[in-house]
């Protein structure tokens, strides 16, 4: 019968040297809760890709959506982790 | 002159061209659907204000991959007038006809304000209808307008006079309070280097009648017809 799907995470991160806002408020707000051990915040986010099981040159594929669409390659950095 | 103004769904800003196009400049105006790939003989395309695909993933990332895109790329390519205000500023530099990206404002916050931006570029398509360093009062209204670029790559679009429209106090002075966004160098509007391709986040479209408060954008509109009459050269910006 048809195999199992597989799945991929992919994070999505500023570069280092983009200015991160949102990263410095949290870390602003950490250090007003007391938890000043936390010195600085990057933020990013991840997407779960559901791969149909027929799909070929996934790797590529990936690779492919991650430059094209879910990262722009001017100011973010993306790593893509395959999930059995 | 002949304008299409393009319509994504969650644009909010495509009536505010159409209008300063046909009601004020009296020019022939059209609104084209996103999913059209035809221009239909625009020899200016608007790409407006407003929250294309409401912003989802990033500003503008997948308006770029509406059909009409293709059209437009070729049509910017080809040396056709192309504007993106706003949210279309954020479109041209995800399509990659504009280098660099816009990421949130320095501040966090949404800045919907009138605010000072001056005139650094004349011999464009956009701003032959200004004088050098004239000071505009035209609005924002974004979140995402903090224009972010390497530093070489900055510095080159410096050189080659690529900046167009620079964040300024009302004297025309480019200071750090006057920076509503945090935009590197207080860039406000940059062209490329044909000179055919310009993308701003103020909206000199919604500041055509005095009676919305100023009418120091209508020179934009007044600039494009006149190179449009006059045929003027496109790639007048940058070292030729």
């Amino acid at each position: 019968m048809s195999q199992s799907k597989q799945k991929a995470i992919v994070y999505v991160r500023l570069k280092e040297g983009v200015l991160d806002p949102q990263g410095l408020t949290i870390q602003k707000a950490l250090s007003q809760m007391g938890y000043k051990e936390f010195i600085g915040v990057r933020t990013g986010r991840f997407f779960e890709l559901e791969i149909s099981a027929n799909g070929t040159n996934i790797d590529d594929r990936i690779n492919e959506v991650c430059s094209k669409l879910l990262a722009n390659p001017v100011i973010e950095s993306y790593k893509v982790e395959k999930l059995k | 002159m002949k304008v299409g103004v393009v319509t994504f769904p969650g644009a909010n800003g495509d009536y505010d061209s159409y209008a300063a196009i046909k009601y004020v400049m009296h020019g022939d105006v059209e609104f084209l659907w996103h999913k059209s790939a035809d221009l239909d003989g625009s020899d200016l395309i608007i790409l407006p204000g407003g929250f294309a695909y409401g912003d989802y993933l990033r500003a503008g990332a997948i308006a770029r991959f509406s059909p009409i895109m293709d059209s437009v790329i070729r049509f910017a390519k080809s040396g056709g007038l192309v504007i993106g205000f706003c949210n279309g500023f954020q479109i041209l530099t995800e399509c990659g006809l504009l280098p660099g990206a816009l990421v949130r404002n320095a501040g966090l916050r949404f800045r919907g304000e009138f605010i000072h931006i001056k005139v650094e570029n004349t011999d464009t398509p956009f701003t032959n209808a200004y004088s050098t360093n004239e000071v505009l009062n035209v609005p924002i209204a974004h979140g995402e307008g903090n224009y972010y670029n390497f530093n070489g790559d900055v510095k080159k679009l410096e050189e080659d006079r690529l900046v167009v429209f620079r964040y300024c106090d009302s004297r025309g002075k480019v200071t750090k309070e006057s920076n509503p966004n945090g935009s590197v160098n207080n860039i406000a509007g940059i062209i490329n280097r044909e000179g055919n391709v310009l993308g701003m986040m103020p909206h000199p479209e919604r500041a055509v009648e005095k009676i919305l408060g100023s009418d120091d954008g209508l020179k934009v509109f007044q600039s494009v017809k006149a190179a449009l009459s006059m045929k003027m050269p496109r790639a007048t910006a940058g070292k030729i």
